[in-house]
């Protein structure tokens, strides 16, 4: 695609993401389905640094999601009220969990390293589920909220204004997704295409693989728990679903069904999954037979997904 | 000094002994090539050298310095580069982006999350000296993978180059190639050899470029050094003949 498309699309992405409050009740919805759309993107968005641009296949994201999600409830909870210091617990503990996990699991490749994200991810489902008198157990932590930003010179009530909270998460979105994809035009992110492409042929250029491979592994873990952090925020609560493997399929589904080798392809993956959620189960409790079914028809006849198959016809 | 000194090498595959007690000495600029039958233990011998595999005996030295338990991307680090016997490149990129990788990784910005407008300008006019020298030109905006075999393999070994290796492995270079894309590798590679200086192993099959190209010959038979010379030497040594061009003819 020339390069005057790709920033013609790029502006019209971040244009309709910042007028979502004033065309989303228009078309029958609500502000709240943008606010979870931006949140899941930045997951599947995450989850695609690794995937679509190292290619490693992690199944255990929600992990890192969910004690993103955890830190940021308890730290509001129990620690202080604020709700940047609540990001921040989140991500570091989501964080220094990757970072560990990542040096036992690094060496491993394909399916065996998705199983064991998968495994390490039920390790912490299981700590959150069982661990009640910290985590209150399958009834998640709850009786806490939000607060309110004090900015010095105004007051942001992100707490009370739906609309507030949007342009918070889409603030908090747009320097995730803005340092992504700084990283993945420099040559580092280069470096980690290249894994993607050929590791062999990577290795004897002289890159460490698996040094890079963890760099990412953790990169994308530190943005899928920003979103872990602003889903507890969205919903002022958390409960174990958060991090269970369904979670992280979730993840996936929106990565690949909008399409893992364009950029933007998981938050259109994340628009889709969530708004057909949203309409289907308001008719049906199977909505997820639809969204499955949905997922396989796309796989099966556009294996670039949504993004990619709207780029053939472009070229 | 030499440049590779391979001391006793031995790799066992169960009670298969794939590279049998195997030295070799490499001096700088030399351009030496390894030949041998199918399943004489050449490619082994080359994954041992630039440690995609481990020796289950004997030490190699590069420079000097031993080099036997390092890590692949460690002994590009010291300047060893190779391809392989099938193409390994990065089919989905164009040509110009799987050179730019490779001039970047041996620039040191591997782990850079920013490039400066300086440096960009550099590593491009690198890529496009690279690019002219291998010939590849015409296609350099081109996806890797739709190319032809011949200029994949010259994608390939271009790739190696741009790590500035001093020592550069090729494996069967012109494996799969037709008269004309033989001919063009065999140019590439000999002004590679004159004009940098630089020093070449490699493995061949075709006899015609063996003899064209190489000032010294190894010849390994079922994992082992047969005979070791210059080409009219290995040509008239009858044990190579026997085992080698022989059963060849």
């Amino acid at each position: 695609m020339p390069r005057i498309d790709r920033r013609a699309a790029d502006a019209l992405i971040w244009l309709l993401l910042v007028a979502v409050p004033f065309w989303l009740p228009l078309v029958g919805s609500y502000v709240e389905l943008g606010t979870h759309v931006v949140v899941y993107a930045l997951a599947a968005m995450a989850l695609n640094f690794l995937l679509g641009y190292t290619g490693v296949l992690s199944f255990g994201h929600a992990a890192y999601f969910g004690l993103g999600a955890y830190g940021a409830a308890m730290s509001i909870k129990y620690l202080y009220p604020s709700t940047p210091l609540g990001i921040v617990v989140g991500v570091v503990t989501g964080m220094v969990a990757a970072g560990i996990i990542g040096l036992l699991i690094v060496r491993l490749r394909g399916v065996y390293f998705a199983m064991c994200t998968i495994a390490f991810g039920q390790v912490f489902y299981f700590i959150a589920f069982q661990w009640r008198s910290a985590t209150g157990g399958d009834d998640g932590v709850s009786a806490w909220h939000r607060v309110p930003l004090d900015l010095g010179f105004a007051n942001l009530d992100i707490h009370g204004s739906a609309r507030a909270f949007y342009y918070f998460v889409l603030a908090v979105f747009a320097v995730c997704v803005g340092a992504m994809a700084f990283l993945l035009r420099s040559p580092f992110g280069r470096t980690l295409v290249a894994i993607r492409e050929n590791e062999r042929r990577a290795r004897f250029l002289g890159i460490p693989v698996d040094r890079h491979i963890w760099m990412s592994w953790v990169i994308s873990c530190f943005f899928v728990s920003v979103a872990g952090a602003l889903f507890a925020l969205m919903n002022n609560f958390v409960d174990p679903r958060a991090l269970r493997w369904d979670q992280s399929g979730n993840f996936v589904i929106m990565a690949v069904l909008g399409g893992m080798r364009s950029f933007w392809g998981p938050l259109i993956g994340a628009a889709i999954f969530l708004v057909l959620q949203d309409y289907i189960s308001s008719h049906t409790e199977n909505w997820m037979s639809f969204i499955g079914l949905f997922f396989v028809l796309i796989v099966l006849f556009f294996p670039r997904g949504v993004l990619g198959l709207v780029r053939r016809k472009a070229t | 000094m030499s440049l590779l000194s391979v001391d006793r090498v031995t790799r066992r595959f169960g009670s298969l002994v794939a590279v049998n007690n195997v030295s070799m000495t490499v001096e700088p600029g030399e351009l030496r090539a390894v030949i041998g039958p199918n399943g004489a233990g050449k490619t082994t011998f080359f994954n041992l050298i630039s440690g995609f595999l481990q020796p289950t005996s004997g030490r190699i030295l590069f420079d000097g310095q031993d080099i036997t338990a390092l890590l692949p991307a460690r002994r590009v680090w010291r300047g060893i580069a190779r391809t392989f016997q099938i193409t390994e490149v990065f089919p989905e990129l164009s040509v110009h982006e799987n050179l730019r990788i490779a001039v970047e990784v041996a620039a040191g910005y591997r782990l850079r999350p920013w490039i400066s407008r300086t440096a960009r300008g550099e590593i491009e006019a690198e890529v496009r000296g690279i690019v002219e020298m291998g010939g590849l030109g015409a296609v350099q905006s081109r996806v890797v993978g739709e190319l032809s075999h011949g200029d994949q393999r010259a994608c390939e070994i271009m790739m190696a180059l741009a790590l500035k290796p001093r020592l550069l492995l090729l494996d069967e270079p012109t494996a799969g190639m037709g008269e004309q894309e033989t001919y063009n590798t065999t140019q590439l590679i000999r002004r590679l050899h004159r004009d940098q200086k630089l020093s070449i192993v490699l493995i061949e099959h075709d006899m015609r470029v063996i003899f064209h190209l190489a000032e010294r010959i190894t010849v390994l038979t079922e994992g082992a050094v047969l005979a070791e010379g210059t080409p009219p030497e290995i040509a008239a040594n009858a044990a190579v003949q026997a085992a080698y061009l022989g059963q060849a003819a």
